[in-house]
Order: structure tokens, then C-alpha cells, then sequence
């Protein structure tokens, strides 16, 4: 490793051989590093299964514009939406179709526990609006009271789920109707709920009573292919009577969706903190540990500036001991924070993993932010003063 | 001013403090010490030896007089130039000479990278020469923390040495060293000195190291009140 150092810098690698000279407190600060590393890692993990399991909803359905009531910051939130604006919506010449989706909880019970399935309700005769991986099955919602289960649904054990057939299906009761689940899709649980279910919109509004054919959630709307869903979103909101109305891309409405989770929700704000405080944490410890050295080395670096050492040398030894604490501790934290993320997918069924892009951007910061309290703790340099040491 | 003369200084004057608290502590200081010559400064505690000593050595600003280190004015010259000629000085201090992390090779190996990215197989080389001169061939690799006092001060002296330097400067190397390591110490400094041409300055209380000198100084109440000429 000094050799290596040595190479790389041109002189003798005196960050690295001043910071394993104190094995222990070398020791002690990368766990630190790695401590801060993992904390961001976990953090970063729970924002990134947030932001997915945010978004997965919208990969079920097809469509290109959607219309919401204007408190509808979320797929599953909100007032309701009257089914009149989707025909005036219809009077533009480049959108071809339009359908109502509701949405609602609905509560299963399975022994002890209790599920919590965000139900869709959509037209079975438009399988358009239908992803294809719930398309080919929305004919058989064709028959009341039947529904298509989410078979990673949290609580519903995975082989039971995935028993579901058409010959073996699976009955169950919810909002005082007794449901069959005849075949299965893969969604998953997120954050708001267990897991999801598709029923026709006539089982769903006799699931849920209050609600009305007229009134759905959302309006999804597709367009001509190839025509410019921007300018027809402009178009609609000149048409539409109701000024108050969300209309928007459907991409745009995911994204919206994403942003208000990571920056309104107290859970996503909470995430934002976490991760913040790692930094803060990693920042933190690096810069005790640097200008700890420092102060403890301060006759030793006055005899190298009475030696006629000058100030970027002194600087390039801090930057050296951030580096190798950056990156010596980064390893520890890599594998600790995949390891806790797969567990604490396992254990919640959230999609949590450690992606390369978490690697490299927490390798990254981390890097930066050691450099940085570096150079912070280079500050302390002067008061070596080499004519103290007479 | 005479070119053979490594340092000269014409009525150079320093104070401490500021306002009420200023406090004179050199008064007209006039010397000149030829190339390799070996110079011994003495005086009481106090007289302002070490004062003296960080101004040639270029490590405190002088405020006032004519200071010339090699033909470099001192006075008024800035940080990085007083930095650049510190590189062609060597240093050795009472104690805390040497890094507590590198071994011995390596602490003489920084005296030899200080001045230019000397290729690292010949700083070696230097290096383990200089150790080998005094007499430290078979210590190259211990950390300070193995070595006895003296054998650190004879790292010092090879790390001051070891760049061929214009000059040394010597406070009171002696002053943590048992009677016989004291006087191998200032042997070596006096004998690798004079093999160089290298001019020494050295601070000390040590009767035992004034047989060795050229010339003494005596400093008192920060005036040079004699000086003494050995031929
Ligand atoms: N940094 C400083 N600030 C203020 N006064 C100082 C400073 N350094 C030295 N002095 C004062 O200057 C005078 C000369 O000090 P100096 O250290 O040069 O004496 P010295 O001859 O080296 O003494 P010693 O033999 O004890 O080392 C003393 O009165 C000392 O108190
Ligand atoms: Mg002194």
C-alpha cells in the first residue's frame, strides 16, 4: 500500500503512514466512515424503494393523459373526478378514448392479520388502458365479483398466491362482498398499502356503496399515436370548463406524484433527513479525525515547514488522509449497508436493494465530503509555527 | 559586504509584543560568519540566542536592519521566498526533530524531497549514506519511538545534512543527551560539516562542544559582548 501511495503521489505517502501508525484510532475512525456510509446507504435505500414503490402503480395502466380533482396529490388520494369533463375531453380531435378509474382501499382479512389491497376499478371492455401485464386477464372482470390479485401482495403467503388459477381460485371477503381471485399479477407492496387488486368498475361500486359511476378518481385519456401530448394537455385545460381540474401528462402525474411523496409526506421528508444527517455524521467524523491528527502532529509538521516545506504540501497530506479514509471506510459501509438493505427487503417486502448508482453517488460523496472536512481541518496547520520549536 | 561571508548582518533589531507589552530583545546585532565555519552562540537564558538563530534561519520576519543569508536580503523578503531558502538550510532542534510515524530512512529521505522530486530509489540512496555517516546503517528501518536520544539526534543530523545544505542550524541539540552521545553528536555535525563546506550556527549552555568551535559569541541582554576567534 505505501508503495502503491508512494507511486501515486510522488513522495512518501506520509497521510497513510501517519494515520496507520495509530492503528486503533485508524481503526476506530473508518468504522466511523463506514457507520456515516451506511446510514446514508439505508436512508438513500428507503428513498429509492419509496420512489419506485411510488411509481409502480402508474406501470399498470396505459394511457397518456390523466385528469384529477385538483387535491389529488397522489394516485390513491383526493376527491373524485365527474365523468362529464371526460366528454368534453373526447372533443378533441387527437384524443381517440377515455375511461374512468377508481380507486379505493379495500381490507382483507387473513387470520390475525389485516391486508390492506388499493383496489382498482376499471372497465373491463377497454383493455387498452390495461398494461399488458394485466390486459390479457381483464376479460375474466367481466364477471361480478371477481378480481386479479396482487400475488406479492404483503401478508398472502407466496405460494399460496401463486396457487391462483382460474381452476383453483381464491375467495375472500371485503366490504361485505365475498370476492374471488381467479388469477394473479405481480405489483407489490409499498408504502401506502399491502399490496393492489383489479375488479371490474360495476364490482367496485358495489363495493364501495358511497361512490357513483359518474364520479370516478382519475380520467385516463389516449391520444392519437404520435401526436404531441403537451400541446393537447394545453388544449384541454382551455377546453375543460372546471379550471380547478389537474390535467396532466400521465408521465408528468407519476412524476408529480413522486416529488410530493419525497418532499411533502413527513415519511419522505424524514428519508431526506436521514440521509442529510449521515452526511452531516460522515462530515463530522472526518474532520475530528483529520484535525485530531493534525493537532497532534503540529511539531511535527512545524520541523517540515522549517525544512521548507510549503503550504500544498501540508495540504496534499490532509487530502491524502481523506482519501484513504474515504475510500478505506466506503468498503466497510458498502457491504454492510447491501447486506442491511436485502435483509430489510426481505423482512418488508419493499423494494430495497443497493444499486450501483447508490454505490457510486455515496462513493462520490463520500470522497467529496472527506476532501472537504480536509481541507477545513487544514486550518489548524497554522498554528505549527517552526519558530516555536526552539 | 564581504562575498565570503555566509551571513552578515548590519544592526539588526527585534522586538516582541506590541503597544505597552513591546519589548526589545536584540540590539544591533552585527556578525558575519565566513563559509564553513563552524560558529558556537552562547549566553544566558533569556539574551536572545533563539531569537537570533529563527532570524537567519529565515523562520521569523526580521523587522529590522540589513540581514543578507547567502547573498538574500532577509528583510522584507516574503513567506514563500523565506520557505524556498529554508530548503537550502538544514535544522536541527533540541528534540521532536523526527516524525513519529516514518522510520529513520524515511524521515532523512524528506530532507533530501524537500528541494526537488528527487526519483525515489536515489533518495534512498542518499538517505542510507547520510545514516551510514553517522553510524546508523543498521537502524534504517526503526521508528523513532526504537531509537535512543542520541541515535535520534544523529538521524537529525543526517536529515540536515543530507541535501548538502548552505547551512545548519543547531539549538541546543545537546541539551537531552548523556555526556558521550553529546559529544558524538557535535563530532559529527563539526566533521560532515567540514567535509561539505557546510557553515554551522549552534546554540548551546554545553561547555563540552566550545573546544570544537571557531568561533564563540556570547550574547547578552540581546548585545554580542564578545567574540572569541580560535584559529
Ligand atoms: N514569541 C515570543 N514572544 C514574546 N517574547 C519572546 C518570544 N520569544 C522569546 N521572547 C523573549 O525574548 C527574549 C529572548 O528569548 P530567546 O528565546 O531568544 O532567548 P534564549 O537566549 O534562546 O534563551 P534560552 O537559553 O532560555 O533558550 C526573552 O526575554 C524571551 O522572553
Ligand atoms: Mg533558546
Amino acid at each position: 500500500m505505501t508503495i502503491v501511495l508512494q507511486w501515486l503521489f510522488g513522495r512518501l505517502p506520509i497521510g497513510w503512514l501517519q494515520l496507520t501508525h495509530k492503528r486503533g484510532r485508524f481503526i476506530a475512525a473508518l468504522s466511523g466512515v463506514a457507520f456515516a456510509n451506511v446510514l446514508v446507504f439505508v436512508q438513500l435505500g428507503i428513498m429509492n424503494s419509496m420512489a419506485t414503490a411510488t411509481l409502480k402503480p402508474y406501470e399498470f395502466f396505459n394511457a397518456d393523459i390523466m385528469i384529477s380533482a385538483p387535491d389529488a396529490n397522489a394516485l390513491a388520494e383526493g376527491g373524485n373526478v365527474a365523468r362529464q369533463w371526460m366528454l368534453q375531453a373526447l372533443a378533441d380531435p387527437d384524443v381517440i378514448s377515455g375511461t374512468g378509474l377508481f380507486i379505493a382501499k379495500a381490507p382483507l382479512k387473513r387470520g390475525d392479520t389485516d391486508i390492506s389491497l388499493t383496489t382498482f376499478g376499471v372497465d373491463p371492455g377497454q383493455p387498452g388502458f390495461l398494461a399488458p401485464l394485466i390486459a390479457g386477464d381483464i376479460a375474466f372482470l367481466e364477471v361480478q365479483h371477481v378480481a386479479i390479485l396482487d400475488r406479492l401482495t404483503r401478508g398472502i403467503p407466496r405460494d399460496e398466491a401463486a396457487a391462483i388459477r382460474p381452476q383453483s381460485p381464491f375467495s375472500f371477503e371485503t366490504q361485505g362482498r365475498t370476492l374471488t381471485a381467479i388469477t394473479t399479477f405481480a405489483g407489490g407492496g409499498g408504502f401506502g398499502g399491502d399490496g393492489y387488486m383489479f375488479v371490474s368498475d360495476q364490482t367496485f361500486l358495489s363495493m364501495f356503496g358511497a361512490r357513483s359511476s359518474t364520479a370516478p378518481n382519475h380520467i385516463l385519456l389516449r391520444v392519437q399515436y404520435g401526436a404531441d401530448v403537451s400541446a393537447i394537455v394545453e388544449r384541454l385545460r382551455g377546453l375543460i370548463s372546471d379550471k380547478t381540474l389537474r390535467i396532466r401528462s400521465y408521465a408528468d402525474a407519476a412524476q408529480e406524484d413522486l416529488r410530493y411523496q419525497q418532499t411533502r409526506r413527513p415519511t419522505g421528508i424524514i428519508f431526506g433527513f436521514g440521509v442529510l444527517i449521515g452526511v452531516l455524521v460522515g462530515l463530522v467524523i472526518v474532520y475530528q479525525v483529520l484535525s485530531a491528527d493534525v493537532a497532534d502532529h503540529l511539531r511535527e509538521y512545524a520541523t517540515f515547514k522549517a525544512m521548507g516545506y510549503g503550504p500544498r504540501f501540508f495540504l496534499g497530506i490532509i487530502v491524502e488522509e481523506a482519501l484513504v479514509l474515504g475510500i478505506l471506510g466506503f468498503l466497510p459501509g458498502l457491504a454492510v449497508g447491501a447486506a442491511i438493505l436485502t435483509l430489510m427487503g426481505k423482512v418488508t417486502t419493499l423494494p430495497l436493494a443497493m444499486t450501483p448508482g447508490m454505490a457510486v453517488t455515496v462513493f462520490v460523496g463520500t470522497v467529496v465530503f472527506s476532501v472537504l472536512s480536509g481541507v477545513i481541518a487544514t486550518r489548524r496547520l497554522a498554528a505549527a509555527d517552526p519558530a516555536d520549536l526552539f | 559586504m564581504d562575498r565570503n561571508m555566509i551571513v552578515d548582518t548590519r544592526n539588526m533589531n527585534h522586538w516582541f509584543g506590541t503597544g505597552e507589552a513591546r519589548k526589545q530583545v536584540l540590539f544591533d546585532i552585527n556578525l558575519a560568519l565566513p563559509r564553513g565555519s563552524f560558529t558556537v552562540l552562547m549566553g544566558p537564558s533569556g539574551s536572545g540566542k533563539t531569537t537570533v538563530l529563527t532570524l537567519l534561519g529565515c523562520l521569523r520576519a526580521v523587522q529590522d536592519g540589513t540581514v543578507k543569508l547567502t547573498g538574500h536580503e532577509l528583510h522584507g523578503a516574503s513567506e514563500a521566498e523565506l520557505t524556498r531558502l529554508r530548503q537550502r538550510l538544514g535544522f536541527i532542534f533540541q528534540s521532536h526533530n523526527l516524525h513519529e510515524s516514518l522510520t529513520a530512512m524515511q524521515n532523512v529521505v524528506m530532507g533530501v524531497q524537500v528541494r526537488a522530486r528527487v526519483p525515489d530509489d536515489l533518495a534512498r540512496k542518499a538517505a542510507a549514506v547520510a545514516l551510514g555517516l553517522v553510524g546508523l546503517s543498521d537502524r534504517m528501518d526503526y521508528l523513532p519511538a526504537n531509537l535512543s536520544g542520541g541515535q535520534k539526534q544523529r538521524v537529525a543530523v543526517a536529515r540536515a545534512l543530507v541535501g548538502n545544505p548552505d547551512m545548519v542550524f543547531a539549538d541546543e541539540p545537546t541539551a537531552a543527551l548523556d555526556k558521550d552521545s553529546a559529544a558524538d553528536v557535535v563530532d559529527l555535525l563539526k566533521r560532515l560539516g567540514a567535509e561539505r563546506g557546510t557553515t554551522t550556527l549552534l546554540v548551546t549552555h554545553d561547555n563540552r562542544i566550545l573546544d570544537r568551535a571557531d568561533r564563540i559569541l556570547t550574547l547578552e541582554d540581546g548585545k554580542i559582548v564578545t567574540v572569541q576567534e580560535h584559529a
